[in-house]
Formats: structure tokens, C-alpha cells, sequence
């Protein structure tokens, strides 16, 4: 069996899903004769024609209405953000509107919003950014960030079969640095579940997206120390997977909350105080948090290596929780 | 001037009052330091207080039957005429300082009515130790606190950062063979060292294995027993029962019971008397949520079923309103449709008790792990002739071992036995 990259798994799950539901189409940049930026869609205007794969002008907004629109009126529609950064473009239609109908009048909106996010591609300020707690805070919406080949293409599937509007971020450091070989079946990854990416039993990493890997890898470094992380690949943000975390913190009794998103209102700060209210009596060290600073996503190489999370980072902060 | 103030004592990390029940001086007794002063109880314990210093019981602030928070002042001893041992002068008390709560240390300038300050200033070591901070963590906390640990037991043993008494401190105190934290290797440039091998090597099997996951069943039965461990304090309590009547009755009914497709074990026999026994003895039949003993209206009892791939537990719901067809059908269906995998999660909920069956392969008895939240659990022994001692004479009787773990945390064992001989006279004097 080959094997497949985190941005072929993308394309192969929206390729399955258009061949097998004829409502599921593509709306974005670029996403037609060019393939998209990051040749997500490439190939699919010559096989499913420009009805199906539809180049729109540099709107944001537009490309997000018209995908609500098509959704109500019973399509299945991807919009594709050229990067994550500029969903913000978009955010009135998504918080307001496709957040929203639901509760308002019952109208389901199932889009997919997919979003190149991250750093660690000297993409600059504009390029790099993790936007994904602006959606995490708004009820109506769910938002996904799978951190492998399989979850990639599990969870774009799911979520086009989601009967409500799904924010997919998917990791462009991650999209031909990361491949595994893909089960042939037509598998789905379920919305709000979370994945054990690595057992262990001094402490737990919970992490999404391309922070897994980062803590993979000081898991490699502390285990010829004896230190032994459990890797919780929470994979979904909206809904979480609540349970997993408790579940895992409750066995290890230590944990690191990593996340390559800056600090404030970050998705550490919520798990912190879930974990302090339902798992306190289970702590044998304070909670730490790993995370970018509270500033942009600098332009300059040293910086942004200096910005972003790391094994390093993990390997540091475990040693200090693992004596405290 | 040098008096003390005797105080409250914590005894123990999650308590934070005691009652005093019993004065063992009288205002004006001369008292010896270390020599029993009074008597308290706590959550925890009953136990003598010793004086923390010689003198003479001045003043006694808190009355016999009075609950006070911890570190509250009790009493106050003062120097008194003699002054035997320690060697500080003598000095005439004034009258305690009104609310004031400040011990008897040299400390500013003394009260203008009092005698020059006393230079025998040696700290008191019984208030030091009161005084002592305990670094911990809220699990090493509840863990104290569910095995009745004073933390202060564990001082000086921490090996966290600045002492800290760590998860693994306590779990080795709790039980020696458990592993010691593997100390940390030093840090620095970890990428020049040479690879280190891990600081504790796990104990693992070294020939050839076969590795096997667990499958859920197993996952779920590891865990609830291992937390059941944790949670109760389990002690067991064993009693044989004659069973000579209760064989004679299912011989008796067994046939009528057959006709209407029921097959009678022993079985609905112990469930029956059990339920008669829960009856009277609630508590058995409740469980413990935080500081609060939770008594369940209903009786439903939990059969452990045996499985090819695991063991599960279906639940009679309200056995105390069956008849013995009755709950010999319902053991029958619930037996049945565990080993077809058909039972619904309904079956298996809600048990307030249960009953499991260690002698069927022939076990003398076993000691059972409660299933949670339950507070107790019975087990069956194997049925067997015994040369037992009636009136003087050897009789030869079918004689059961029955066994029954119990929670101490609220079942004492005046209870769990009263409980087990209302369930043995149920079984020994059943009609036939």
C-alpha cells in the first residue's frame, strides 16, 4: 500500500464524497483550473466540471454566503479559505448566520469551511495564524482540527456528512510532511471524539493538530529518562472530547496542555479549568500550559522558531512537572 | 510570665475539628508535660491528648462535649507554685489575655503588670508540629483522607521539589512494594549525553510472550476493581451456614418448579435471605456519597455471572418482593441472557448489593472486591459434607462457608456480622 500524505488524504476524502453524494461541491479560490493553493482540488474540475468545482472572486464572505445559500437550499457545499487567516473575512456569515439558523428556525446549514492554518512555514503574519477559538466560541458551529493522514481525511468525510456548518483547520506545516498508509474502506473519523496518540503513566499531553507530533517526539526523548507521556490527540475542538481528558488526567494525575495558538483565550485556558472542576482531587502538580505568545506570528525565521511550540518546550516543562 | 495555651490538635490532614470528651485534669491539677490532659474525638480518631508543657491547669476554656475548630485554645496552663523539670521561673499568672490568641513565647516588650519576661524561651516542639506545612497535591490529599492518613506521617519523606509529598511518596507509603519515584537523571545538555537507559527498567517478562490487548470488558473489570480498592475500606468477614434445610426445600420444590420451566439452584436461597437481612440491616444496603450515607429505598442484588470472555453482574431489582420462584426465574433469565450477550444496560444497573459465587469450582470461600458504590458484597463458598459438633455429638452436615466483604468507612463489623447471622438464621431455619 502507498503511502498517503495529510494533504492527499484531504483531497481523498472530498474526491470519495463527491462521487458518492452528488449535492457535495467545492466553492473557494483558485480551487478550479489551478487546483487550489495547496492542490487540494487538483484534478477535480476535469473530473467533476465547473458546476461542482467553482473558482469564485477574492471574497471571503461571498464564498461563505453563497455556500450557506446553496446549503439551504439542500446542497452540500465546501468552501475553501485560501488560508485559515483569512476565514476572519468570513466571520460575520459563519457566527452570525451559519452558527445560527439552527436556532433560530431550524434550518440545518451543513457547509464545511476548510482552513489552511498554522506556522512553521515563514508564512508571516497573515500566512501562520491559528484562528480556531474565534469558531470554539460560538455555539452553533464545530470546529475540527485532525493532526494525521487518517483523521485528515476521516474527519473532512464526516464533516461533510454533518447535518451543521464545520470549521475544518487543517495543518499546512502537516499537509507533505507527515503520510501513513490509508485503510482502502470508506471510514469516517467521529466529530468529538479524541485519539490516545501514545500511552503513558507520568503525566498527559493533551494537544490537537501539528503539536502532536511536537509532543511525540520529546515523548521519545523522556521515555530514556524514564519520564512516560500519555498523548491526547483531542482532534476535535467543538464539541471535545471531555471525558478522554478526565479520563486520562485522572490516570496520570499530571497534566501539559500544548497548543501551537497564543496564550490568552486559548484552548489550554478552557481544559485548565474543566480540569479544575471536575478532576482537582486527581492533580498531583499544577496544570501547565505550553503555547505560542500573545503576539503575531512573526516574519523572521529565528523568531518564528522562537514562537512556536516545540519538543523542546514539552521536554522542559515535563522534566520541571515531573519533579514537582 | 510563661504560660501555654493548649490547643486543639489537627489530627490529620482533612480534619478540621475535634470535640473534646473528657477532661482528664481539673482547674488548679498540677500537670506534667507529655502526661494525658484530656480526651478528644475527631472524623478520625478517638484519642488522650498529653500536656504540651508542666505547670498547672490554669483555666479550662472548652467544656466536656464542646466541638471547636482545630488550633482553638482549650486550656491554659500556667506555671503554678511548682515548677518541677523545666526550670522556669516561677512567676504568678495574670489573668489571660481577652481573645488575644497569642502564644506563650518571649516575644516585645511584657504586659506592664507582668514579671520580667522569662529567658527559658525553648520552642515547644508539640506546637512546632502543628505548625508543620506539609507540601502536597490535592490527589496526595484525597488519597490521605480515603485511607485515614495524617499527612504529617509522611514529613521529611516527600521527594518533590522542596519536599513535596508526591503521588508515588504516598502510594509506596501506603503499600512498601510499590515502586519508589526512579530518581530524575540530571538534565543540562541531554542531546550531548550518551543515551541513558530509562531510570527504572519496568519488570517485564523477558522470554517469548504473546502480547494480548485487553478487550473492553477486561479494560472496564481492571479498572472498577482497582477503584473499588482505592475507594472502600474492604474488610472481610466469614460464617458457615448449614445448609440442611435449604437443600431439603429445593429438593422439595424442585420438581413443581421444574414443570413451569424454572430450574431451582441454591441460589435464590441466599438471595432471598439476603434481601430479608438488607431489610434489617439498611446500611448494608446503602452506599457513601462524600460525607453522606445514602439509604436506598429499593433491594436490588447483583449476581455475579461467570462469562466465557469476563464477568458481569445483572441485577435483580427489588428481590426483597419476590417470592423464591420468583427470584429463581429472574436468576435463571439473567444467567441466560448474560451468556448470550443479550442482556440491556438496564439489567446491570442500579444493584444496591450483590452476590457472587467463588466456591463453584470447588473453592473453600473467597474474599470478594466491592462493587461500587455499593458498601458490601457476599460471597458463596462450595457446599460440602462436614463432620460438624451438635449438642456434644459429630453430625455430618452440608456445611457452606460464606464470606462477606464489607466497607468500613461505614459498615463497622458489629454490623456486617449481626447482618451475616440474620442471613445465616434465614438460611438455618428456612420451612420446609
Amino acid at each position: 500500500m502507498p503511502l498517503t500524505t495529510y494533504v492527499e488524504a484531504i483531497r481523498q476524502g472530498i474526491w470519495e464524497e463527491m462521487e458518492k453524494d452528488e449535492r457535495v461541491f467545492v466553492l473557494g479560490e483558485d480551487v478550479g483550473i489551478y487546483g487550489g493553493a495547496f492542490k487540494v482540488t487538483a484534478g477535480m474540475l476535469e473530473r467533476f466540471g465547473e458546476w461542482r468545482i467553482i473558482d469564485t472572486p477574492i471574497s471571503e464572505s461571498g464564498i461563505v454566503g453563497a455556500a450557506i445559500g446553496a446549503a439551504l437550499m439542500g446542497m452540500r457545499p465546501i468552501a475553501e479559505m485560501q488560508f485559515a487567516d483569512f476565514i476572519s473575512c468570513a466571520f460575520d456569515q459563519i457566527t452570525n448566520f451559519a452558527a445560527k439558523c439552527r436556532y433560530r428556525w431550524g434550518a440545518g446549514v451543513p457547509i464545511v469551511v476548510r482552513g489552511p492554518s498554522g506556522g512553521g512555514v515563514h508564512g508571516g503574519p497573515f500566512h501562520s495564524q491559528n484562528p480556531e477559538m474565534y469558531y470554539v466560541h460560538t455555539p452553533g458551529l464545530k470546529v475540527v482540527c485532525p493532526a494525521t493522514a487518517y483523521d485528515a481525511k476521516g474527519l473532512i468525510k464526516a464533516a461533510i456528512r454533518d447535518p451543521d456548518p464545520v470549521i475544518y483547520f487543517e495543518h499546512k506545516f502537516l499537509y507533505r510532511r507527515i503520510k501513513e498508509e490509508l485503510p482502502a474502506d470508506d471510514f469516517i473519523v467521529p466529530i468529538g471524539k479524541a485519539a490516545i496518540r501514545r500511552t503513558g503513566s507520568d503525566m498527559t499531553v493533551v494537544t490537537y493538530g501539528a503539536m502532536v507530533h511536537a509532543a511525540l517526539e520529546a515523548a521519545k526523548e523522556l521515555e530514556r529518562e524514564g519520564i512516560d507521556l500519555e498523548i491526547l490527540d483531542l482532534r476535535s475542538l467543538l464539541p471535545f472530547d471531555k471525558q478522554a481528558v478526565l479520563d486520562s488526567v485522572r490516570k496520570t494525575n499530571k497534566v501539559i496542555l500544548l497548543h501551537e495558538d497564543t496564550r490568552i483565550g486559548g484552548f489550554a485556558g478552557e481544559l485548565a479549568a474543566i480540569i479544575s472542576e471536575e478532576a482537582f482531587e486527581y492533580l498531583d502538580g499544577p496544570i501547565r500550559r505550553i503555547t505560542a505568545p500573545d503576539t503575531p506570528v512573526p516574519y523572521s525565521p529565528p523568531l518564528e522558531e522562537f514562537f512556536l511550540p516545540k519538543a523542546s518546550d514539552v521536554i522542559r516543562v515535563a522534566r520541571e512537572l515531573y519533579a514537582y | 510570665m510563661a504560660e501555654t495555651q493548649v490547643k486543639m490538635p489537627q489530627m490529620g490532614e482533612s480534619i478540621f475539628e475535634g470535640t473534646v470528651t473528657k477532661w482528664l485534669k481539673k482547674k488548679g491539677d498540677k500537670v506534667q508535660r507529655d502526661e494525658p490532659l484530656f480526651e478528644i474525638s475527631t472524623d478520625k480518631i478517638d484519642t488522650e491528648i498529653p500536656s504540651p508543657a508542666s505547670g498547672v491547669l490554669q483555666d479550662i476554656l472548652v467544656k466536656e462535649g464542646q466541638t471547636v475548630q482545630i488550633n482553638t485554645t482549650v486550656a491554659i496552663i500556667g506555671d503554678g507554685a511548682a515548677k518541677p523539670a523545666e526550670g522556669k521561673p516561677e512567676t504568678q499568672e495574670p489573668p489571660p489575655a481577652q481573645a488575644k490568641q497569642q502564644p506563650s513565647r518571649p516575644s516585645g516588650p511584657p504586659p506592664v503588670a507582668g514579671p520580667a519576661p522569662t529567658t527559658g524561651g525553648e520552642k515547644d516542639e508539640a506546637e512546632e508540629g502543628e505548625h508543620e506545612h506539609i507540601r502536597s497535591s490535592p490527589l496526595v490529599r484525597r488519597i490521605a483522607k480515603e485511607h485515614g492518613i495524617d499527612l504529617a506521617s509522611l514529613s521529611g519523606k516527600g521527594t518533590g521539589t522542596n519536599g513535596r509529598v508526591t503521588k508515588r511518596d504516598i502510594l509506596s507509603y501506603i503499600e512498601p512494594g510499590a515502586p519508589a519515584a526512579p530518581p530524575l537523571k540530571p538534565v543540562g545538555t541531554p542531546k550531548e549525553a550518551p543515551p541513558a537507559p530509562p531510570a527504572s527498567p519496568p519488570m517485564k517478562f523477558t522470554g517469548e510472550v504473546e502480547r494480548v490487548p485487553m478487550t473492553a470488558m477486561r479494560k472496564a473489570i481492571a479498572e472498577h476493581m482497582i477503584m473499588s480498592r482505592r475507594t472502600s475500606a474492604h474488610v472481610t468477614t466469614l460464617f458457615e451456614v448449614d445448609c440442611s434445610r435449604i437443600l431439603k426445600a429445593k429438593e422439595k420444590q424442585q420438581a413443581e418448579f421444574e414443570r413451569s420451566g424454572v430450574k431451582l439452584t441454591v441460589t435464590p436461597f441466599f438471595v432471598q435471605a439476603a434481601a430479608t437481612a438488607l431489610k434489617r440491616f439498611p446500611l448494608v444496603n446503602s452506599s457513601l456519597e462524600g460525607d453522606t450515607i445514602v439509604y436506598k429505598q429499593a433491594i436490588n442484588i447483583g449476581i455475579a455471572v461467570n462469562l466465557e470472555w469476563g464477568l458481569i453482574v445483572p441485577v435483580i431489582k427489588h428481590a426483597d418482593e419476590r417470592n423464591l420462584f420468583g427470584l429463581a426465574k429472574a436468576i435463571n433469565d439473567l444467567g441466560e441472557r448474560a451468556r448470550n450477550k443479550k442482556l440491556t444496560p438496564e439489567d446491570v444497573k442500579d444493584g444496591t448489593f450483590t452476590i457472587t459465587n467463588p466456591g463453584q469450582y470447588g473453592g473453600l470461600i473467597g474474599t470478594p472486591i466491592i462493587n461500587q458504590p455499593q458498601v458490601a458484597i457476599m460471597g458463596m463458598g462450595g457446599i460440602k459434607k462436614r463432620a460438624v459438633v451438635i449438642d456434644d455429638a459429630i453430625a455430618i452436615r452440608p456445611i457452606i462457608m460464606l464470606s462477606l466483604s464489607f466497607d468500613h468507612r461505614v459498615i463497622d463489623g458489629a454490623t456486617a456480622d449481626q447482618f451475616m447471622a440474620e442471613v445465616q438464621k434465614e438460611l438455618e431455619n428456612w420451612p420446609v
